[in-house]
């Protein structure tokens, strides 16, 4: 038994090296304390709040959130806005509707059940819009990039004057981590660029960490139930796990050999 | 399972019993004499039994709500991660279960190969279990390309390409394949079909297996035929189960960490963009269980070759049994093998290593090494070991060794060189 569990633990140990690898850049990201990591991992509402903020105030105009509804901005686990604020936060977007009785396309409020308005017709229009580049959809961008969250957070204060020797051309940007280190999205984010309605001064490292943990929530909706379920779980399995172990022990006492 | 009388006890159990002995077959499997020695290597193939279910059960529920359709399986996808009950757990365990099922099947091949359990009489067995990991990693790649990510895309486009290496039909056979000029949706159905009906192929031939195994009996760590039943044997239940039982959930403790703290780790952050067939992703990797595989075809500098030596390398192990020419089953009593027994392990895992690494400079130069010798192996030192290495004694009974008597140790020698 001894034998077995460390030779297992030796080969799991070996398997995990190549495993690490598929991060493939080997930059330092800036590290944060989130607080959705570890075993009992919650989101703060608060940031997921303030998040949501960056999201429509600033990134909005370019990304795309298309996997998302309204009716999400309210559901357990996210940034739990009450179900009137969500449904004001639905209204305050003209989506486009139809066809009705008489075969037009109409324009009206949103409601709950309606996907996030897109702010691009279709993805050319976005490139056309962007120098040819196309804002990706931000859902699952966290789950998307090797370095997750701490990548986008990294990413959004890794804006710098490029290195003497580096020539950027027309709306090319440099980016200390990003792939390349060339980026065309310009530095979106500068202090007090927003008024945070809940008073949270607005500086760059705030808001970075804030929409970065909206953008978790908006990859993981379910990450808060996951994390409780996962505890249950384990903990049920290692209960469960002790008790047959003795029952196995009294069983196997009617022959002579160990397990 | 001839060698078994029973007769039910109910008169509507005899009359059942004698148009379909289904009672006589529980019996049998409940009384199966099991070697009593088994240690935890041998608890993987209940282990990949479970494996094997869940996946059916989980993926039966998926496809419930995906949409196997280019332009909709990853909404669709997401879909499940979303709004369905559950989805996200559903998903998960269904996505960490085939990772769990290749490390549970990596165990099991690997026990296999330490205590020779694919020797005579047990070649069938072996060879069986060489096709269900064939179909394994079939089903595991055409359940990655699935999702439709960018790894999912490629994915299929590099594998699928392979066959473009036969010479003169090759190109046909990959427009035949893909049913189309590039992979696409006529890709992605069928790819759907044909994982759906893997899994049910996989466990007719599991039935199989089982039955093989249950002609000659379990082999065991001390590697020598038992008499069944004996003082050397215990009945599948209750012992075999409990023990199974209580492995299996230090399994699924591992399984649940995964798929409830790290649910994404094993796979490839790429795969969560949707596919798109004009970026081409930086590094294009396989899921880690093929990895070593992928190093192989990759340190071959011609592509059919590459492809050659990348199916060998699967192939050569149904060839095994014939190849190791000892007589002697476990490595407990052959110190030499041994030592290249675990030489081959960290072989392979070093070929799983420079898989993940881009093919070039020293990693290439590895992957060639790990490469050859992995064929070395199996090719030269297997036949040649047989016949040179010098053995230890091996015990007369299972009881011996455990009771740790040695008076039968003179015994012991003479039945070992009788069997040389």
């Amino acid at each position: 038994m001894k034998n077995f569990l460390r030779i297992l633990s030796l080969v799991i140990v070996f398997l995990a090296a190549p495993l690490n690898s598929y991060a493939a850049e080997k930059v330092e990201y800036l590290k944060t304390d989130w607080s959705f990591k570890g075993l009992f991992g919650k989101f703060d509402r608060g940031a997921l709040q303030r998040g949501y903020q960056v999201y429509t105030e600033v990134c909005a105009s370019c990304h795309s959130m298309k996997y998302l509804s309204y009716r999400n901005l309210a559901e357990k686990g996210g940034p739990e806005f009450t179900e009137q604020q969500a449904k004001a936060i639905a209204a305050s977007f003209d989506v486009s509707d139809g066809p009705n009785a008489d075969g037009e396309m109409f324009t009206r409020p949103g409601k709950l059940s309606d996907k996030f308005v897109m702010p691009y017709e279709n993805v050319k229009a976005a490139q056309a819009a962007n120098g040819g580049a196309y804002p990706p959809d931000m859902s699952v961008l966290v789950k998307a990039r090797g370095g997750g969250v701490d990548y986008i957070y990294s990413l959004l204060q890794g804006y710098e004057d490029p290195p003497v020797g580096i020539n950027l051309e027309e709306g090319v940007h440099y980016n200390k981590y990003m792939y390349g280190n060339k980026i065309k999205m310009s530095n979106p984010l500068s202090d007090g660029l927003i008024e945070y309605s809940d008073g949270t001064s607005a500086t760059v490292e705030q808001m970075s960490k804030d929409v970065t943990t909206f953008l978790m929530w908006t990859a993981e909706p379910h990450l808060e139930t996951r994390h409780q379920m996962g505890f249950k779980a384990i903990v049920y399995l290692i209960i469960l796990t002790i008790l047959v172990y003795f029952s196995m022990k009294r069983i196997w006492s009617r022959v002579e050999t160990k397990v | 399972m001839s060698d078994h009388e029973y007769t039910p006890s109910s008169k509507f159990g005899k009359w059942f019993n004698d148009r379909l002995p289904l009672l006589s077959l529980a019996s049998h499997l409940t009384d199966y004499p099991t070697p009593k020695n088994l240690n935890y290597w041998w608890t993987f193939g209940g282990i990949l039994t479970f494996c094997l279910i869940t996946q059916i059960v989980t993926g039966l529920t998926l496809a419930m709500h995906y949409i196997a359709h280019a332009d909709m399986a990853f909404e669709s996808v997401e879909h499940i991660m979303r709004d369905v009950n559950y989805g996200w757990l559903i998903r998960y365990i269904h996505a960490n279960g085939a990772s769990m099922f290749f490390l549970a099947v990596y165990i099991h091949i690997f026990r296999s190969l330490f205590y020779g359990s694919y020797k005579s009489p047990r070649e069938i067995i072996w060879i069986i279990g060489i096709i269900i990991y064939l179909l394994m990693m079939a089903a595991a790649f055409m359940g990655y390309v699935l999702p439709w990510g960018q790894m999912s895309f490629w994915g299929a486009t590099v594998i699928t390409n392979l066959f473009s290496a036969i010479p003169l039909v090759g190109e046909g056979i990959v427009t035949w394949l893909w049913g189309g000029y590039s992979v696409d949706n006529p890709t992605l159905t069928r790819f759907f079909t044909l994982h759906y009906l893997i899994p049910f192929l996989i466990l007719g031939l599991v039935v199989l297996h089982i039955w093989a195994l249950h002609v000659p009996g379990n082999n065991n760590p001390v590697g020598i035929d038992v008499k069944k039943p004996s003082k050397d044997t215990v009945p599948f239940h209750p012992y075999i189960v409990i023990k199974d039982t209580f492995a299996l959930l230090m399994f699924m403790i591992v399984f649940a960490f995964f798929v409830f703290y790290t649910p994404n780790i094993l796979g490839h952050a790429d795969n969560y963009i949707e596919a798109n067939p004009l970026v081409t992703p930086a590094h294009i990797v396989p899921e880690w269980y093929l990895l070593p595989f992928y190093a192989i075809l990759r340190s071959v500098p011609d592509k059919l070759l590459g492809v050659i030596a990348m199916l060998s390398a699967i192939l050569i192990l149904a060839a095994l049994p014939w190849l190791d020419t000892s007589k002697i089953r476990s490595a407990v009593f052959r110190p030499l093998y041994k030592q290249f027994y675990w030489i081959l392990v960290a072989d392979v895992l070093i070929l799983g290593y420079v898989g993940a690494m881009p093919a070039e400079g020293l990693y290439l130069l590895v992957a060639r090494v790990a490469t050859a010798y992995y064929f070395l192996h199996f090719l030269v030192i297997l036949p040649v070991l047989g016949l040179k290495e010098k053995t230890l004694p091996i015990p007369l009974s299972i009881t011996e060794p455990i009771l740790g008597g040695t008076a039968n140790l003179a015994t012991a020698r003479n039945k070992e060189s009788s069997i040389k």
